[in-house]
């Protein structure tokens, strides 16, 4: 941290300096940072998937399966980075400890999300496709899943964008993420507070989030050209 | 064919929706199913298809039975039109009718150019084409629902109550055109319908269901309006059976009065044969509207369309007696306008007259007539 010596100003402005000055570092941080956000989310969505169809199908599945992912959600980070290692057999500080929290917050957002989105598709037409000649798995992936991107979707950008934040938190537990910078900040804050890191922190968090949604957003007019017809 | 084998329903909570249930839907006709509501109408339309499998009995298309038959299979080979038309929202109205084709693995080409000629064949825009369901009315949503009923030209067709969503004079035409389009396709056709009326004007035959899905009578619109099996049917058929019936009561040739017309545009007559109306005719002879000679103002010199009265129904020549009854009882001279296949002006007819033909036409007439004993 020799670099630190020679940033000579504390001030919260002096943040794009404090980046210049460790571009390298900051911007791998970023990367895995990006990484850990997006991947669970995809691997969420991929288990949630065939569960919100089960809680759709099966009736009696959705309040347990709806309470039981609430509660995984109401499970504080910071506590379930700590249970994570003894329940997966893992060590503590595993590089793989976060990715799977976050996989497990993910599934337990997006199960409800799919679940309350094949619940938005109008029983006429879930009749309609059945009587058309749809076998199940084609009126799953052909009408149900289609009509329901929209409110998957809107589910898909609140996961995306707490999960940057949780990543956020991880690396305060030391995970190599641009939450390091948050520690670095408070490491250095010795004599006064020093902004730099911690203002890049959340400027490049905020960044990134932005962006993250701004993609989900063109993915789902991409994915649905049919609701442009259904706003004009 | 569709044969209903004492077909019965029991849902697991323990309502029998359907018993017993014996019919047959003939080849090429349309056999509507009409009831009160949760008499079992759309249960025993949804065993054909078996979106809904009976618990007794069985139902054989062409002597084949369904349920031997893959679901899915049997489902694309049947058409199949709902309340509310369900539109897959997420394809244009090109890709939902193709979407039979589609399913059955028609080239994506054929496909599109066959739903293209059902959109124009069920009375669409083919401008729609291209748009999605949302953005169409109700009454275009249910053509684009029968279009995609139609496009695999499956040789049967179930539909259940599909112009009770849209107003009445679009079901009016709704009911029109899909006579039409039967008459021209042939199609063996399930229709279900709450609504009476509707049942007698579509069906070739009418099955009226009573509340516990029991059968209380088959029989053609005709029969069903004039005898009645009980009192449920005949209370069902409705108070003005009487006037309804005369709906398929034809006569061969109406004996018309030649009535003084004066044309549209033309110096207002100075008097009228008969009494103060006078019939108003356009250029090719085709009934406008009444001229009523006693009301005119004095700048009224040439006959205008804002001084005719319009409410006249017309009977056709060779059209029902309902038609010619309606003609006279709605027209404000009383004579009921006849006119010709192509509109044009024949004559009048009084409802005296028109009563007179239903007399005659009245089993055992000859013994009644004079007796004066079935009237009031
Ligand atoms: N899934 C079900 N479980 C239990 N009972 C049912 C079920 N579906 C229908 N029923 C009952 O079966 C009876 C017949 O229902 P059905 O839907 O066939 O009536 P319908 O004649 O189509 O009525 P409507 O004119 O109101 O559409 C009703 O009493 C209804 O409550
Ligand atoms: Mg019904």
């Amino acid at each position: 941290m020799t670099a630190l010596a020679t940033s000579s100003s504390s001030s919260p402005l002096h943040f794009w300096g404090y980046f210049m000055d460790h571009r390298s570092t900051d911007l791998s941080w970023l990367w895995s940072h990006t990484w850990l956000s997006v991947v669970p989310v995809v691997i969420g969505l991929l288990v949630a998937l065939p569960l919100g169809w089960l809680a759709r199908r099966y009736r009696f599945v959705y309040p347990p399966l709806i309470s039981l992912t609430g509660l995984i959600y109401t499970i504080p980070s910071i506590a379930l980075f700590v249970l994570i290692p003894p329940l997966f057999g893992l060590k503590s500080l595993d590089p793989k400890q976060v990715p799977i929290a976050l996989t497990l917050y993910s599934i337990a957002l997006l199960v409800r999300v799919v679940a309350d989105g094949l619940a938005s598709v109008s029983e006429d037409t879930v009749q309609a496709a059945t009587a058309i000649g749809f076998k199940p798995l084609g009126r799953f992936f052909r009408v149900e899943l289609p009509i329901a991107v929209p409110v998957i979707t809107a589910g898909l950008r609140v996961a995306l964008v707490a999960n940057v934040s949780i990543v956020a938190v991880s690396g305060t537990i030391g995970m190599s993420n641009l939450g390091q910078l948050f520690t670095l900040g408070f490491q250095n804050s010795t004599t006064g507070p020093y902004y730099p890191p911690i203002v890049l922190g959340i400027v490049l968090c905020v960044l990134l989030a932005l962006v993250l949604d701004r993609i989900v957003i063109i993915l789902n007019t991409l994915l649905t050209p049919w609701r442009k017809a259904v706003r004009s | 064919m569709i044969r209903f084998e004492s077909v019965s329903k029991r849902y697991p909570d323990g309502t029998v929706a359907v018993d017993e249930l014996d019919f047959v839907a003939p080849s090429g006709q349309i056999t509507v199913l009409v009831g009160p509501s949760g008499c079992g109408k759309t249960t025993s339309l949804r065993m054909i298809n078996r979106m809904i499998e009976p618990t007794a009995g069985r139902i054989l298309i062409d002597d084949q039975d369904v349920t031997k038959v893959d679901a899915a299979q049997l489902r694309r080979g049947i058409g199949y039109v709902i309340q509310h038309a369900g539109l897959f929202p997420h394809r244009t109205i090109i890709d939902n009718v193709a979407s039979v084709p589609y399913l059955l693995g028609t080239d994506k080409k054929q496909a599109r150019a066959r739903a293209m000629e059902l959109i124009e064949r069920v009375g669409l825009d083919p401008r729609f084409a291209k748009r999605y369901p949302s953005q169409l009315s109700g009454g275009q949503q249910q053509r684009v629902g029968v279009a995609r009923a139609l496009a695999a030209d499956p040789p049967v067709m179930l539909m259940d109550e599909p112009f009770s969503a849209v107003d009445p004079v679009v079901r009016d035409q709704l009911q029109d055109e899909f006579l039409r389009l039967q008459s021209d396709l042939g199609k063996t056709i399930v229709f279900v319908t709450h609504d009476i009326d509707e049942a007698i004007k579509l069906g070739d035959q009418v099955a009226v269901l009573r509340v516990g899905g029991h059968l209380a009578q088959l029989a053609t619109p005709a029969e069903l309006l004039s005898r009645p099996v009980d009192e449920f049917v005949a209370g069902f058929v409705g108070r003005d059976r009487g006037y309804r019936a005369l709906t398929f009561a034809t006569v061969g040739e109406l004996a018309v009065h030649d009535e003084q017309t004066v044309t549209m545009g033309a110096p207002v007559p100075s008097r009228a044969d008969l009494d103060n109306w006078i019939l108003v005719v356009d250029a090719a002879n085709v009934p406008q509207g009444w001229l009523n000679l006693a009301e005119l103002r004095p700048d009224h010199t040439t006959v205008t369309a804002e001084m005719l009265y319009r409410g006249g129904t017309l009977a056709t020549q060779g059209g029902s007696l309902r038609e010619a009854l309606d003609a006279c009882l709605s027209s404000p001279s009383g004579r009921g306008v006849v006119v010709d296949s192509d509109g044009t002006l024949l004559g009048s007819i009084t409802a005296a007259e028109v009563l007179g033909l239903i007399e005659k036409r009245r089993p055992g007439a000859a013994a009644v007539t004079g007796s004066g004993s079935e009237r009031r």
